[in-house]
C-alpha cells in the first residue's frame, strides 16, 4: 500500500454486512477534501462509512488514513469522527456531556476538556445549549451537537451519514452552509453520503456515485452530471447543466446569475454565491435568435453531439458548456454539427438556483 | 360494545381484587402488627427477602452479560438458548424442584461436590436460592435483553469512534441506557422469588421461607392462623410491584 500523506486511501475493499455487499471499492480522498458519495437508498452508502470507521470486518482490502493502515484496527484507534443521519446523541448525557465524551476517554484534563467543549460549542453556535438534554433540542441543534462531538476529538477524517436528510428544508439549507463553513475553517477531510444531488453539488469537491455496493463513477460534480458514465448514473442523477455562479439583483423582482461571464435570468430568493441547474430538455435550440417568452437567449457554438437513440445530447459552448436534449429529427432539420453557431432559449423559471 | 367489554373486564378485575382485599382487610392492623412481631414469621420473611435477593444477584451477575449477547449477537442455537430460559416459567414448579434435587441432592454429583466444600443444598439456604433462581431468572434475563435491544446500536458505534473500547462503550452507554429496564427486571425477579413455593418446598422445607410457613400454619392450625401471614405477604409483594411500576414508568418517560 503506498502511503500518501494525508487523506484517505481505500484499495480493493470488499465486505458483506447483513444483506449489503461492498465490492471493489477504490477510493482516494485527498487531505482536506470534501468528498460526497451519492447514491440511492440501499446502495450501501452507510455501510461503506461504517466499514471505513471499523464497525465491520472486511473480506478484503486496505484502508489508510493519513498514510497509516487502519483496516486491522478497532474503531477506537482510528480517530475517525462519525455523524449519523438522526444524530445518535447519547440520551443520558447533557449536550456538554455528549461533546466531552471523547475527550474524557482520552483522559484530557477537566479544565482542558471544558475549554475544548466550549470552543466546539462556540464554533457551532450552541454555547447556550450545553446544560440541555438532547431530547429537548430541535433537529438542527441536535445535528450541531453531533458535529461538535465528532469534531471535538480532532479526527483525521470526518464521516457524515446523510447529515441533512432528517432536517426540514429551511434548517437543511442552514446546516448545509454550516457544513461548508466548518469545512473551510477546519479543513477536516470529509466524506459525506447523500442521495440528494443538490447537497452533493453544493458541498462536494468531488463526487462518487454508488450503485449496489460499488462506486460506479468518481469525478468533479459538473463532470458527473454532464458526462454520466453509465445509464444508471444518468438516470439517478439526471443529465443536468450544473454551474457555480453568483446571483445579483437586476431591477425590480428580477435576478440574474453570472456564470463564466454569462448572465442567466432566474427566479430565486437567494443572493450571492450559489449553484444553478438547468435540465437539458428545458433548452430550445434554434439557428436564429427567436422572439419568445423565454427570458434567456444565449448564442454559442456546438462542440459535441452524443447519439442516445431517439435523441441527441448536444453540447453548446456559450461558455459555459450547456448540454441540450434534441430529437434526432431536429438535429437533421437544424443541421446541427460541431462548430455550428446556434442560440439557446430557456425560461427563467426553468433555471433552478440552490 | 365497549360497555359489554368493560363489564366483562370488570368481572376479572374484581375476581383478582376481591380475594386480595378480603384477606388483607380480614386481619386488623393490630393483628398484622402482632404477627409481624412473631419471631418465626419475621425470621421467615427476612429469610425469604434475603434468599431472593441473593438469587437475583446471581442472576444479575451472569444474566446481564447473557442478555447483552442475546440482544446484540446472533449465534447458532440462539433460539434454543432463548427458549430454554423460558422453560422454568412453564414447568410445574414442583417438577422444577424435583429436577433441581436430581442435580443438587445429597447423592447427586454436583451436590456431592459442593458437600466437599461444606455447602449443602437440601434443607439449607443454598437450596432455597437455587430454587428461586431457577424459577425466576428468565424474568431478569428477558427484561435485560429487551432493555439492551432498545439501545440503538449506533450509539455504541459512535462511542467506539469517539475512542471507547468495547468495555467502555458497554459501561458508559449500553448499561446506563438499559439500566431502568434491568432494574425493573430485577424487582420482578425478586418479587417472583419471594412468592416461590413449589420448587423451594421440595429442596428445603426447612429453613422455612414465608410461603412455606404460610402453608404449614394453614395445614397445622387452620385458616385463622394462616390469614394474617397471607395478608402480610400480599402487602409486601404489592409494595414490590408498586416499586416496579414506578421504575418502569420512569423508564418509559426517559427511554
Amino acid at each position: 500500500m503506498k502511503s500518501t500523506p494525508g487523506g484517505l486511501q481505500v484499495v480493493g475493499l470488499a465486505a458483506d454486512i447483513g444483506e449489503f455487499r461492498l465490492r471493489d471499492i477504490d477510493l482516494g480522498v485527498a487531505a482536506g477534501e470534501y468528498f460526497v458519495v451519492l447514491g440511492p437508498t440501499g446502495a450501501g452508502k452507510t455501510v461503506l462509512l461504517e466499514a471505513i470507521a471499523g464497525h465491520f470486518p472486511l473480506r478484503q482490502g486496505a484502508i489508510a488514513v493519513d498514510g497509516e493502515e487502519v483496516a486491522g484496527l478497532p474503531p477506537e484507534y482510528r480517530s475517525i469522527g462519525f455523524v449519523y443521519q438522526d444524530y445518535a446523541l447519547f440520551p443520558h448525557l447533557t449536550v456538554g456531556g455528549n461533546i466531552a465524551f471523547g475527550l474524557k476517554l482520552r483522559k484530557v484534563g477537566a479544565a482542558e476538556a471544558d475549554r475544548r467543549v466550549r470552543q466546539m460549542a462556540g464554533l457551532l453556535g450552541i454555547e447556550d445549549l450545553l446544560e440541555r438534554q438532547p431530547d429537548t433540542l430541535s433537529g438542527g441543534e441536535q445535528q450541531r451537537v453531533a458535529l461538535a462531538r465528532a469534531l471535538a476529538i480532532e479526527p483525521r477524517l470526518l464521516l457524515l451519514d446523510e447529515p441533512l436528510s432528517a432536517l426540514d428544508p429551511e434548517t437543511r439549507e442552514e446546516v448545509r452552509r454550516e457544513l461548508a463553513r466548518l469545512h473551510s475553517e477546519l479543513g477536516t477531510t470529509t466524506i459525506h453520503v447523500t442521495h440528494d444531488f443538490e447537497e452533493a453539488v453544493a458541498l462536494a469537491d468531488r463526487i462518487a456515485v454508488m450503485q449496489d455496493g460499488r462506486l460506479v463513477q468518481v469525478g468533479a460534480p459538473d463532470e458527473v452530471f454532464r458526462k454520466p458514465a453509465s445509464e444508471f448514473v444518468a438516470r439517478f442523477v439526471g443529465v443536468r447543466n450544473v454551474f457555480r455562479g453568483a446571483v445579483c439583483h437586476t431591477g425590480e423582482g428580477e435576478k440574474t446569475i453570472e456564470v463564466d461571464g454569462t448572465s442567466i435570468a432566474a427566479v430565486t430568493d437567494l443572493l450571492g454565491p450559489s449553484h444553478v441547474s438547468i435540465r437539458p430538455e428545458d433548452i430550445v435550440i434554434s439557428t436564429q435568435p427567436i422572439a419568445s417568452s423565454a427570458r434567456n437567449c444565449l448564442g454559442g457554438r456546438v462542440v459535441g453531439l452524443v447519439d442516445a437513440g431517439p435523441v441527441f445530447y448536444v453540447t453548446v459552448s456559450v461558455p459555459p458548456d450547456f448540454v441540450c436534449l434534441v430529437t434526432r429529427a431536429s438535429v437533421g432539420e437544424l443541421g446541427l454539427e460541431e462548430g455550428r453557431r446556434v442560440y439557446l432559449s430557456f425560461k427563467a423559471s426553468a433555471v433552478h438556483v440552490f | 360494545m365497549r360497555l359489554l367489554f368493560a363489564a366483562l373486564g370488570a368481572l376479572l378485575v374484581a375476581f383478582v381484587a376481591w380475594p386480595l382485599l378480603t384477606t388483607v382487610l380480614a386481619s386488623s392492623p393490630a393483628v398484622l402488627w402482632e404477627t409481624l412481631l412473631d419471631e418465626e414469621v419475621r425470621g421467615s420473611i427476612l429469610l425469604t427477602f434475603y434468599a431472593s435477593l441473593l438469587a437475583t444477584a446471581a442472576a444479575f451477575l451472569c444474566g446481564v452479560p447473557l442478555a447483552y449477547l442475546l440482544a446484540r449477537t446472533s449465534f447458532r442455537g440462539k433460539w434454543l438458548v432463548q427458549g430454554l430460559l423460558d422453560v422454568p416459567v412453564v414447568v410445574p414448579h414442583s417438577a422444577a424442584g424435583i429436577a433441581l434435587l436430581m442435580v443438587f441432592g445429597r447423592r447427586a454429583l454436583v451436590g456431592q461436590a459442593f458437600d466437599l466444600v461444606g455447602v449443602k443444598f437440601v434443607s439449607a439456604l443454598p437450596g432455597i436460592i437455587v430454587a428461586m433462581l431457577f424459577v425466576s431468572l428468565s424474568f431478569l434475563v428477558n427484561a435485560a435483553r429487551v432493555a439492551f435491544e432498545a439501545v440503538d446500536r449506533r450509539l455504541e458505534r459512535v462511542a467506539r469512534t469517539l475512542g471507547a473500547s468495547p468495555w467502555q462503550s458497554f459501561l458508559r452507554v449500553s448499561l446506563p441506557l438499559a439500566w431502568r429496564g434491568i432494574l425493573s427486571g430485577m424487582i420482578l425477579m425478586w418479587a417472583r422469588g419471594l412468592s416461590e413455593f413449589g420448587a423451594v418446598v421440595i429442596l428445603a422445607y426447612h429453613p422455612m421461607v414465608a410461603p412455606v410457613l404460610l402453608y404449614e400454619r394453614f395445614e397445622s392450625y387452620g385458616l385463622a392462623y394462616a390469614r394474617p401471614v397471607a395478608a402480610l405477604m400480599i402487602l409486601i409483594t404489592l409494595g414490590a410491584f408498586a416499586a416496579l411500576r414506578v421504575t418502569a414508568g420512569r423508564n418509559r418517560r426517559t427511554g
